[in-house]
């Protein structure tokens, strides 16, 4: 059995969402949400704020248990597996390795006090490294593919600007070369030329790594230079999903059509 | 009127059994901290409240209680410690390292090797050895349960990125029983290599922070670092300037106000022996009197 499911690969997905909900006391934050997710595809999930892409995206990465539904993840070993029924440190080391968090606001995803240098090291020291030539070289080397200037290697987080700070997120999430990334909002706050610069440099990471990524935005430029399939969500429930430029181009739904069409005209 | 007002070794009994089973418990976990309830004692936090119950705790009256201040018999701590005990349980007190069946300590462990059914009792300030690396205490501890210790690294790593080698110098973690990453209390870095494999039992207690924490007789400590670079002792490049000692650790004293210093060592009753056994640094003195002590 094992065999076989490792002889099919990538036909098998990386992840799969089924009848996932959550209720807050009567509030029902996230209602019905299904999907399958393959190693090496985007998705974006949009929405306006409050329809719950944040819930899902907390229950998807296991920091958030659903009130139904289950979550399943194939392990590096092939198996797929209910990320319900893994042990803590079996989740945590999930966390520190094979995914990746990108949060909207970098001083929570990063130790603001420590070089950036020791950021980008962390995962790496947390997976038994103990070398410090060997962590210094992937950390310098990793900051070179994020763009930043290796000559700022030992410079704490907080002396960057918001547009590097994002960026070194993004350096200290994948240096363990994880399979999936999940972000919420990765291009939050940042000004309109350094989104473009992130999203440039996502995207490129993202095809060079064949990573999987599970991208939370309400804007719909992100979803659509990033993704290739979009979520549109409303009120819990998604209402509309599909290939990103089908959905984009030709939405269906009212709400989706009006999301389209409030983007300003370049 | 002619019974004292408080029990044997100052503790009532329901607090010792307690300390004591704390004792046990961190006996069996090397390196874990045991939470205990902690008591007021007569003195401030931050001199010994945590040393001084656990001593307390495990005193009987055939012991000999030796107390140390940064190796020093002879400062206020050691001897207001030293006099606390003799006067609540009656107990006889030594500087001697090798005489002594307890000795309380703060900052340092005695030059002189410890032997078999010696207690060294540790003062600790801050027990935790990622509380300013993490400071929330449900996630050290959750961090502690899992081994999940990437983070004191990260600590070694920021000291060879800043300074070009380990620049911690004191409380230097240390992996005990290769489980718990484990804070030697403030001892100096050089002192590190005498927990490993060490003959006498090591009890720590913070009484601030309510934790007691322990290495049994031989247990394995090592010093974290890293491959490329390794865990080194520090002292000052220089002999004791009273006893001529060339390995035992040193404190630097400022002797006048144009940069006057000399290096004596750090452990008197160490430097006294060697005096009195005929040892001479440069500016030795004639080794003075010992004191009567109880």
């Amino acid at each position: 059995m094992v065999e076989v499911q490792r002889a099919r690969g990538n036909d098998e997905p990386l992840m799969v969402a089924e009848g996932l909900s959550k209720n807050f006391g009567r509030l029902t934050a996230c209602r019905d949400v299904s999907f399958t997710l393959h190693q090496g595809e985007v998705l974006a999930i949009v929405g306006e704020s409050g329809s719950g892409k944040t819930t899902l995206l907390q229950m998807l990465s296991a920091q958030l248990e659903p009130t139904s539904g289950r979550v399943s993840y194939r392990m590096r070993d092939g198996v797929l597996r209910d990320l319900n029924s893994l042990g803590e440190a079996e989740r945590r080391l999930l966390f520190r390795t094979d995914w990746g968090y990108v949060h909207q606001d970098p001083a929570q995803g990063l130790r603001m006090a420590v070089s950036a240098g020791a950021n980008v090291g962390e995962r790496l020291m947390a997976v038994g490294w103990s070398h410090y030539g060997k962590i210094r070289q992937t950390a310098s080397s990793w900051l070179e593919r994020v763009e930043i200037d290796t000559a700022r290697i030992d410079d704490a987080p907080r002396t960057y600007s918001g547009g590097m700070r994002q960026r070194l997120q993004i350096a200290r999430n994948l240096v363990t070369e994880p399979r999936l990334v999940f972000m919420d909002e990765p291009t939050g706050g940042l000004d309109v030329s350094v989104q473009a610069r992130l999203l440039d440099l996502m995207r490129n990471l993202v095809s060079e790594l064949a990573l999987a990524a599970i991208v939370v935005t309400h804007d719909l430029a992100v979803a659509r230079l990033l993704s290739h399939r979009v979520m549109v969500m409303k009120g819990g429930r998604v209402i509309e999903t599909g290939l990103t430029d089908q959905v984009l181009d030709d939405p269906h739904e009212p709400y989706t059509q009006l999301l389209v069409s409030s983007i300003l005209p370049p | 009127m002619s019974t004292p007002a408080y029990n044997f070794a100052y503790l009532d009994e329901q607090t010792k059994r307690m300390i004591r089973r704390a004792i046990l418990k961190a006996i069996a976990i090397p390196g874990y901290q045991v939470p205990f309830a902690s008591r007021e004692m007569p003195m401030p936090y931050g001199w010994g409240t945590g040393g001084v119950q656990v001593t307390a705790a495990i005193l009987g009256p055939n012991d000999v209680l030796k107390v140390i201040d940064q190796g020093s018999d002879d400062t206020t701590n050691a001897i207001s410690i030293r006099k606390f005990f003799a006067k609540t349980a009656g107990v006889a007190t030594t500087t001697s390292t090798t005489d002594a069946t307890v000795i309380q300590t703060r900052h340092r462990i005695p030059e002189a090797p410890l032997h078999a059914g010696q207690v060294l009792v540790y003062q600790v300030p801050i027990p935790e050895p990622l509380r300013f690396l993490e400071p929330r205490e449900t996630e050290t501890r959750r961090m502690h349960a899992l081994a999940e210790y990437g983070l004191m690294h990260v600590k070694l790593y920021e000291d060879i990125a800043r300074f070009g080698h380990i620049a911690t110098a004191y409380a230097y973690p240390v992996k005990v029983n290769a489980r718990y990453v484990m804070d030697p209390s403030p001892t100096p870095k050089f002192d590190n290599p005498k927990m490993d494999n060490c003959a006498a039992l090591q009890l720590f207690g913070a009484g601030r922070e309510k934790r007691i924490y322990a290495i049994p007789p031989y247990t394995k400590v090592v010093s974290l670092d890293f491959e490329d670079h390794p865990f080194t002792r520090y002292r000052f490049d220089a002999p004791c300037a009273l006893c001529g000692a060339e390995e035992a650790y040193l404190d630097e004293i400022v002797t006048d106000d144009s940069g006057g210093r000399m290096f004596v060592c750090s452990d008197t009753d160490f430097c006294e022996r060697r005096q009195a056994a005929g040892h001479r640094g440069l500016e030795s003195a004639a080794p003075h009197k010992e004191r009567a002590h109880g």
